[in-house]
This record gives structure tokens, sequence and C-alpha cells, in this order.
């Protein structure tokens, strides 16, 4: 990618990205994308007994706009209800960031894929269903 | 902030001496040397100067050096004019697995051309296997196109060692000397060189400008077709100002070039050691000791290299990278994997190539904020994190 490509808020995210971290004892946690390809996301959530997010922390192996991908995602989840994050598509991450170059949108993508896998294991833990959300396709073990 | 500049073999500096040659090709002795009439005069004598400045470095005659747009134009012209050429004795090319892609994809437009290609690989290092090279050779072999030295690893192939190979066959030998032309010695007699490709940016001169050393007795058709220009060999209005721009920078290039070489290689040298010491799970990419002076080509584990490349950028460093992510293609470098490189790793690799006017400071500097950028990327990595508690448990 090349400098100046990037829209300020990417480069801020990068910079200095929010809620780098782990989460012990998650209410659940996903990981998705695989090193081959150069981009792995793992997010963590922590739930409340209201299905409320409380809190989310991220950490991701990957180019510049993955990192800033993860950290607006966990920004925009925190608060929200698990449905509502459950929600949150891709073209809102990269909406929030002022857009992506074209070929970085795989990056939002994963950011979006990376909250639903953290929402299914929630789900597989605590025996709750979250409408519409599916079993994760991408994941590090695949 | 300042920038240090540590890209030199994407393309360098150009001499201010070298521009100071150029600028009277634009504004008064713009005549073209192809003309007949007076203002041709100067200028076909400054080419002529060029031609010969360039041939005393690779101990080559004038007369096979035809200048072109630049090493793209040169690979292209060397490999489809060549085996076009060569067609009816033979259908058959050997190249490397790790050429530059001016090479490498006009390799597989000879394949969609009914050519046959044999991309030979490495050793881990990044030098070709000579004895795999042997065996590739078959009775249709017609030619062998290994690059002199590898643009981003920066290991340095056995040319001479391909040239005698080639000439006891009867097979034409081209080298992409693009990385290599002004920056190591090359003598295109004793290393039995048929043809070289060279670009002037990057060795001090203009971009915009290259050239193909042909030797005598090949009758090289064209690849650009039109007027009688270089022995109707190229057409196309001779490129003047970059044409003394290039002739200059390569004369001086190889005259500093043994003290400019024994100052990078002691920079190259401090760099590489303080890196692998200071820096856990890093690697240094190509031959230790066969490598161009300015280049060092690391890998560094649990992270990806276009972060990496960022983060670098804010503290003023330019670099670049093998990651694929920088290229918006899903593989990393084919020189990275042609080397034996997982995918992962592959992605977290950077290259610093080393301008003859870096500073020792610079170099430290450079290093310190390696140093920085990669554990902060690793704090962010999911693989890192991975890697520790498996090293625990």
């Amino acid at each position: 990618m090349y400098d100046g490509e990037y829209s300020d808020k990417v480069i801020d995210h990068f910079t200095n990205p929010r809620n780098v971290g782990e989460i012990e004892n998650p209410s659940g946690v996903g990981t998705v994308g695989n090193a081959k390809c150069g981009d792995i996301m793992r997010i963590f959530l922590d739930i409340d007994e209201n299905g409320i997010i409380r809190d989310c922390k991220f950490k991701t192996f990957g180019c510049g706009a993955a990192v800033a991908s993860s950290s607006m995602a966990t920004e925009m989840v925190k608060g929200k209800s698990v449905q509502e994050a459950m929600e949150i598509t891709n073209k809102a991450v990269m909406e929030a960031l002022d857009g992506l170059p074209v070929v970085k949108i795989h990056c939002s993508l994963l950011a979006e894929e990376a909250i639903h896998a953290a929402l299914w294991d929630y789900c597989q833990k605590s025996g709750i269903t979250i409408d519409g959300l599916q079993k994760p396709k991408a994941d590090i073990n695949d | 902030m300042q920038n240090i500049y540590l890209d030199n073999a994407a393309t360098s500096r150009m001499r201010k001496e070298v521009l100071d040659a150029m600028i009277p090709f634009f504004t008064e002795e713009y005549g073209n040397p192809s003309s007949i009439h007076a203002m041709s005069r100067t200028p076909r004598a400054a080419v002529k100067k060029a031609r010969k400045q360039i041939a005393d470095c690779i101990n080559a005659d004038p007369s096979e050096i035809f200048f072109t747009s630049g090493g793209t134009e040169s690979d292209n012209w060397a490999l489809i004019s060549g085996m076009e050429m060569l067609e009816k004795k033979g259908k058959h090319i050997i190249i490397s697995s790790i050429e530059h892609h001016a090479v490498l994809e006009t390799s597989y437009y000879l394949e969609r051309r009914g050519f046959r290609v044999t991309r030979v690989g490495t050793d881990s290092g990044g030098i070709i296997k000579m004895d795999e090279l042997e065996k590739a050779i078959g009775p249709d072999t017609v030619m062998i196109s290994v690059m002199t030295a590898n643009n981003e690893i920066g290991s340095i192939q056995p040319v001479a060692a391909i040239g005698k190979l080639a000439r006891e066959r009867g097979i034409i030998f081209h080298t992409d000397a693009v990385q290599a032309f002004g920056h190591i010695p090359l003598d295109v007699k004793s290393m039995n060189i048929d043809m070289l490709s060279a670009s002037g940016h990057k060795f001090g001169g203009p971009k915009g400008v290259g050239f193909l050393f042909v030797r005598k007795g090949i009758k090289l058709p064209p690849f650009m077709h039109g007027g009688e220009q270089e022995e109707g060999r190229r057409a196309g209005t001779t490129n003047v100002p970059g044409v003394v721009g290039m002739g200059l920078a390569a004369e001086l290039a190889c005259k500093n070039m043994e003290a400019a070489n024994k100052r990078l290689i002691m920079l190259r040298d401090h760099l590489i050691d303080r890196v692998l010491k200071e820096i856990p799970y890093s690697r240094l990419n190509g031959d230790r000791k066969k490598r161009l002076p300015s280049n060092a080509d690391f890998s560094f584990e649990f992270i990806e290299g276009e972060s990496m490349l960022m983060s670098l950028g804010m503290k003023g460093i330019c670099v670049s990278t093998g990651s694929a992510c920088a290229s918006g293609s899903l593989d990393p470098s084919h020189v990275l994997l042609g080397i034996g490189l997982p995918h992962e790793i592959a992605h977290g690799s950077i290259r610093i190539t080393i301008p003859e006017e870096t500073t020792m400071e610079q170099i430290d500097y450079a290093a310190d904020c390696l140093k920085q950028t990669v554990e902060t990327m690793r704090s962010l990595s999911p693989l890192y994190d991975d890697f520790l508690k498996k090293q625990k448990a």
C-alpha cells in the first residue's frame, strides 16, 4: 500500500490502536483469517448478564488496514447489545474509517467475521442464540 | 522530521554532476543526433561518449551497447527478440525462479507464445542451483537468463560459471544486471556474457533510460520498430539527456565502486549484526557473503511487513517489503517463497538497501526504529501470544 492512500482515521487507528490486548476468561473469543494470507484477527468480548458488551479487546497480525479495522470494530461494539453487535457490517467499519483502499476491503470483512466468531463462541458457551448469527467460516485452525 | 531513505534498490538519487551534464541537452544542445545539420553534432558526440563510458565499465566495445528506455525494455528485448531469433534452433529457455518480474512475466508471455521455459530453483541463500541448471539443459535449449544479483534479497549469482557453461554448450547467456551494474565489478568477456540489461536510475543516473549489451556477432533483431537509430537495432529518437546522464553516472559509479562498497559493506554488516543480535526471531534473507554491498533483507516472525513499513514510515524510515499486503496480491514475493520461507514468515519481510551517502548514525537510528517497531507490532500480534503461550507450556 502506498503512503497517502489511507485516510487520516485509518492512520490514527493504526498509530494509536484502541483496545489492544486480551480479556481473561472472556465471554467469547473469536479468531479469523490465516497467517498464510497475512491476516489474523482475534477479538475478545466481555458480555454482562443483560447481553451488553462491557468490554472488547483485540490482537491482530496483518497490515495497517487490518489493525485499524480491528481497532475501529472494537470501538463500535463496546456498549452495544449482542444483537446490535451482530448487525455491524464490514461496510459500517469501513465508513467509520472514512473508507479503505479497494485492495484492503477484505480487512474490514475480517473485522466483521471476527466479531461474529467471538459472538458465536459466546453463544456456544452460554447457550444463547443470536438472530442471524452463523457458525464462523474462516478460522485460524481451518 | 527528516526522511532516511533506505530503499536504494527501488531507485537512487541522481548525482548533482550528472544533472549538470544533462541540462545543456534539454536547452541549448537539443538537436537530434540523427539529424545531419550542425545542431546534431554536439548531441551525437555526447551520445558516442556515453556509449564508451558504459562499455568501459563492463569491458565491452561501444558498438555492443544499445540504449533503451530502461531495464524492463532491455529484458523484454533480449528474451522476446532473442527467442524469436533462435526459434529455428530450439524453443527452450532456462531462467532462475527468483528473476525480476521484467524477466519472469516475459517468460510467461513466451510460454503463451509456444516457447518452453524452465525455472531453476535456488538454495536457501537465494543462489541458483548450478547442478539443476546444468540438468535442465536439453538439445533445444537456446537461451539462459539468470539475473546478476537479486533485487530483493541481494544474492549475487555465479554469473561467470553460468556464462562458461552456456558458452561451452553454445547457448546464449543473458543476465539482468539492473541491480548489479555500477555496484559490483562486471566483465562481459571474462564472464562470457552474451547480453546484459541495465537501468540508469539504479546507479545514480536518470530514470527512463537503460541499455542492453549485445555481444558482437549476435544479430539480435529489433524489438522497437521504426527509424534507424542504434544501428537499426532500436528505433526511437535517442534520449540524449538521459543517455548523457547515464553515461556519466556509470563512469562515476565504476570509478568509486571499490571505496563505496568498502563503506557500504561496513554499514550493512553493522546493521545486520545489530538486527540479528538485538531482535529475537529475526533472520537475514539471502546469502550472508554473496550479497550486494547495500542490501540487507530481513524477516521478523509473528508480524506483517506492510504494517512494519507504515510504522517505520512514521519514524521517517523509507524501506520496502516483500509482503503480499503491500502489493494487493495474496501471496508474498516469489523470491522469498523461492528460498523456502513459509508464507507467514515471508509476510514479515523488510528490505533495506543503503545509499552511498548514508551515515553510521542513520543506520543506528534505523536499527533502533526497527527494534521498536518489531516490539510494537508483536505486542499486537495474536501469533506472538500463541507462540509465547506454547513456550510456557
